[in-house]
């Protein structure tokens, strides 16, 4: 239960076996989904989700919980009488002011704990990759973004030990120049990381360098920030344009060993 | 007073200051100040005015503008603008509601033409009524799409003429054969309805494949012609090296080199392919719509069962079109991401894919909707608590998969939430958020709508077959299995690299198909003769079914407008992607939030539109004029 806040999850199926052990109604039941739900995704994660995200989920769950209680007429009646009793029983009358009081409190505190957040920059929502041009410019030789591949790759067949010579090389690039933002573990927690937002991509993350061809990969170190493209502007990248520094030899390496690293193969061409 | 004379007065009196505004204006301007000076009023008695400073400024103004109007050459015009809107919105409006109208043109006969077909074959009446009352939708909605045609057509020649000439370039050879085909269209179309009952029932049949197959074929015409624009060429190893080259229908400079391959160019299949199970899903919604209209308008019981009845068919084929979509979808953005890694990645991973989230949560209602329109229709039925326990469950898989599929890869989050996950992705949710989950999550969508509409077509009913119960387990079995191996390609997916994780989505969506099948083909014997001791009470369906049915039309008109603009939008600033460039004022790529407001005001336009047509063609069954007899007319004047 890496992840979870297991004292949370404790409550709520404790309440839960409370309602079963009760046989509490579908009134109740609904209220307490609902609940738990709000109480799960605010508190259970040791890592709080974010509020779009929980948004999003507390969304789906009201409207299930309204098909639900309407998909039926019998259901219908059984979510709605007790509300009835609430409102016409003389016997409830101090339940019902009680409620009434509490609705208004409820959406009063809804909106001063929504007003009441400490101020902070704005978050910077970015594209997670960026669309190349249909070709680029690398120390003069234009690269086919659709076509180009590691010149490198083949070796892995064909010459096992100059591919190792070529991984080296990418070793040797990489801890020299790169793993101060994207980390040792290229995890994209660099001891300057902190310092950057947005935060350096996380190359263990699967949804990244397998999803990318070599030559997207190659765009990004050759041309960094810079060479973003006019689409998606304003870019706030803090990545160099490494075909200043590195040559084009240097660049392939390098691009062969954070592959190699994460044990991931690039995307092929035509790949669906 | 009564309102109607008072809502006419109001109108007048508008009408009215309208005009006496407009005069007062022209007087005003007419008579401005001049000095009382008798040497002037002499003059203007002699026909020798002198003209006032401020009409001299205007004269001169005038013989400016005229001498330089005279001495511009001509120039060819690269763009027009329109006014407040701008040329990309309207062009983009009069596409999208032309499309619209088009899909359901194309969608409805269809599925008019397979339920004649049914009760031609099962000779009942019913279903033959019902067929013409789907095709009434159509006269109306095809003058509709013609409007919208022409006006996209003369949008695209004023407001973009040098694009609109190249694409004549292009594609000059097939407009032709377009032309013809619509005149084709609108014969069988027209020979179709006005024709029924008036042929016999095997002429009629034709005429109702002939109309489908012209409009399918028109379809595809237009397809080539939007799908060059995104690729204009296809892929080919040509060096038989493995790696697919790029083979362009045209020049560097934009000349044509093949019109076979500007025609069949790489997304040209995969679009018809798309288009034509969201037309039908898109078609049946709508006619589901009318339905309800006319369900929540009905006076009689008789009325109410047989609109009941065409909604729940009108909705059935909406779903039923709408289970393989997503497959189809899915095929269409692969074969995107095949053709150009910038536009694939221009969908999935940049901008556009934040339109994907919106689309799942679209996605997610529909599923939500549809599920919820079969368990109230179980209401129709008696004897249905034995099968109310399994809607939670239903109910709970549904809910789960439309959260998994509406999990956002990376979140939009403030700085603090940031810092917290350390990067814009959740360490727990963002595996939700990858391909492998999704698939998953959408596959299970599928079997989960697919069990309901299961349950409901088995409500109220009792096999009487001798193997039921083996039967019925088999079923259970499939179920389980498929729904087991989708989700254990699932996890798996997330173990093994992209290539092999991508290519799990085929047997997880072949299992599901296959799965369908084969609980179909054992439910048809299975309840062929089953006793019915509950029975099915067509027009004692609650109201708030019908405003489901309209809630679903609704959606899926959305979620075309939303997906048209991002297949359409991928370009970017590319009129004819890597060939013509947009170089219009309106290249930029508008935010998520313009794109989604246009997109919501086209749906406004045209439900208003399709209201219009269903109106029109709830005229046919109203009773006939009939002017008030002489006692009536007394009768009133007394009251």
């Amino acid at each position: 239960m890496d992840g979870f806040n297991l004292p949370v999850l404790l409550a709520l199926v404790a309440v839960a076996g409370l309602l079963v052990w009760r046989r509490a109604n579908t009134l109740t039941w609904l209220l307490f989904s609902w609940g738990a739900l709000w109480a799960f995704f605010k508190y259970g994660f040791t890592v709080p989700i974010p509020q779009s995200v929980a948004t999003i989920y507390l969304g789906i769950t009201t409207l299930a919980l309204v098909c639900f209680a309407s998909s039926s007429r019998q259901r219908l009646a059984e979510v709605t009488s007790p509300i009835v009793r609430l409102i016409r029983e003389p016997r409830y009358k101090l339940p019902l002011a009680a409620l009434l009081v509490a609705l208004p409190a409820l959406a009063a505190y809804n909106v001063y704990a929504d007003m009441n957040v400490p101020l902070e920059a704005p978050g910077f929502g970015r594209e997670v990759h960026p669309s190349p041009n249909p070709t680029i410019t690398v120390h003069g030789e234009t690269i086919d973004m659709a076509t180009a591949d590691n010149p490198y790759t083949h070796l892995h067949e064909d010459d096992p030990e100059a591919y190792e010579e070529h991984l080296e090389n990418g070793r040797r690039v990489y801890y020299e120049n790169c793993f101060w933002c994207h980390g040792d573990g290229m995890g994209g927690d660099g001891m300057f990381a902190h310092g950057l937002n947005p935060v350096p991509s996380n190359f263990n993350d699967s949804g990244t360098l397998p999803i990318l061809q070599s030559s997207f990969v190659h765009w990004r170190i050759a041309l960094g920030g810079p060479g973003l493209p006019e689409g998606g502007t304003p870019w706030d990248s803090a990545m160099p344009a490494w075909e200043k520094f590195l040559t084009t030899e240097e660049m392939w390496d390098v691009n062969l060993f954070i592959y190699d690293f994460n044990g991931f193969e690039p995307r092929a061409l035509g790949q669906h | 007073m009564s309102r109607n004379k008072i809502l006419f007065g109001i109108g007048v009196l508008a009408f009215v200051s309208v005009i006496v505004t407009v005069r007062l204006g022209g007087f005003l301007v007419d008579n401005e100040y001049r000095q009382p000076d008798r040497q002037v009023a002499a003059e203007e008695a002699l026909g020798e005015t002198e003209l006032t400073p401020r009409q001299q400024g205007i004269a001169d103004e005038q013989a400016a503008d005229e001498a330089e109007a005279r001495a511009l050459p001509y120039e060819e015009a690269e763009y027009r603008t329109v006014p407040f809107v701008g040329s990309r919105v309207t062009v983009w409006v009069l596409a999208q509601l032309h499309l619209l109208f088009a899909a359901f043109v194309l969608a409805v006969p269809m599925f008019a033409f397979i339920i004649e077909f049914i009760g031609y074959v099962k000779k009942e009446e019913r279903y033959d009524k019902l067929a013409y009352e789907f095709t009434k939708l159509l006269s109306v909605s095809f003058s509709m799409t013609a409007t919208f045609g022409a006006f996209l057509t003369f949008g695209l020649i004023i407001l973009y003429p040098k694009f609109t000439n190249y694409l004549m370039h292009i594609f000059s050879p097939t407009f032709l054969p377009y032309v013809l085909l619509f005149f084709l269209e609108a014969l069988f179309l027209y020979s179709y309805y006005y024709g029924w009952g008036k042929f016999g029932p095997k002429v009629h049949l034709f005429l109702g494949f002939m109309l489908n197959v012209v409009g399918t074929a028109i379809m595809f015409i237009a397809n080539a012609w939007l799908t060059f624009m995104m690729s204009p060429g296809k892929r080919e190893d040509l060096d038989g090296d493995g790696v697919p080259d790029f083979v362009s229908a045209v020049s560097e400079s934009g000349a044509l080199l093949s019109l076979r391959d500007a025609f069949f160019n790489f997304t040209w299949m995969p679009i018809n392919i798309h288009r034509i199970i969201a037309n039908v899903a898109f078609g049946g919604s709508i006619a589901a719509a009318y339905a309800a209209f006319r369900y929540l308008q009905a006076k009689t019981d008789e009325e109410k069962a047989h609109f009941d009845w065409m909604g729940y068919i009108g909705n059935f084929v909406a779903i039923i079109a709408f289970l393989p979509l997503p497959f189809a979808g899915y095929y269409l953005a692969s074969e995107i991401y095949a053709f150009s890694q910038t536009l694939g990645i221009q969908m999935m991973g940049g901008t556009f894919s934040w339109l994907f989230v919106i689309q799942a949560a679209v996605i997610g209602n529909l599923f939500l909707g549809a599920n919820y329109y079969l368990w109230l229709g179980m209401g129709r039925i008696e004897g249905t608590a034995h099968f109310q326990k399994f809607i939670k469950y239903l109910l709970i898989a549904i809910a789960l998969c439309f959260a998994v599929w509406a999990t956002p890869r990376y979140a939009i989050a403030s700085v603090s939430e940031i810092a917290a996950m350390g990067g814009s992705s959740h360490p727990q949710l963002s595996y939700l958020g990858q391909m492998s989950a999704k698939n998953t999550a959408v596959n299970i969508l599928i079997l989960s709508t697919y069990m309901s509409f299961l349950l409901y077509r088995r409500t109220g009913k009792q096999s009487t077959h001798p193997q039921r119960q083996l039967l019925s387990r088999a079923q259970v079995i499939v179920f389980a299995a498929t729904a087991a191996l989708v989700i254990f390609y699932g996890i798996y997916g997330y173990y093994v690299d992209a290539a092999t994780r991508i290519r799990f989505a085929i047997p997880q969506v072949y299992s599901v198909l296959a799965a369908m099948a084969v609980i179909t083909i054992i439910d048809l014997p299975l309840y062929r003769n089953a006793r019915q001791p509950g029975e099915t009470q067509w027009g004692k369906m609650p109201a708030i079914s019908q405003y489901a049915l309209i809630f679903i039309a609704l959606s899926f008109t959305w979620l075309m407008g939303l997906m048209g603009y991002v297949r359409s939008g991928l370009r970017q600033e590319w009129h004819v992607y890597g060939v013509v460039l947009d170089t219009s004022p309106d290249a930029y790529t508008p935010t998520l939030g313009f794109a989604t407001q246009v997109v919501s005001v086209t749906v406004l336009i045209f439900f208003g539109l399709i209201g219009v047509v269903f109106w029109l063609s709830s005229l046919s069954g109203k009773k006939a004029y009939e002017p008030k007899t002489a006692a009536e007319l007394e009768g009133g004047q007394a009251a």
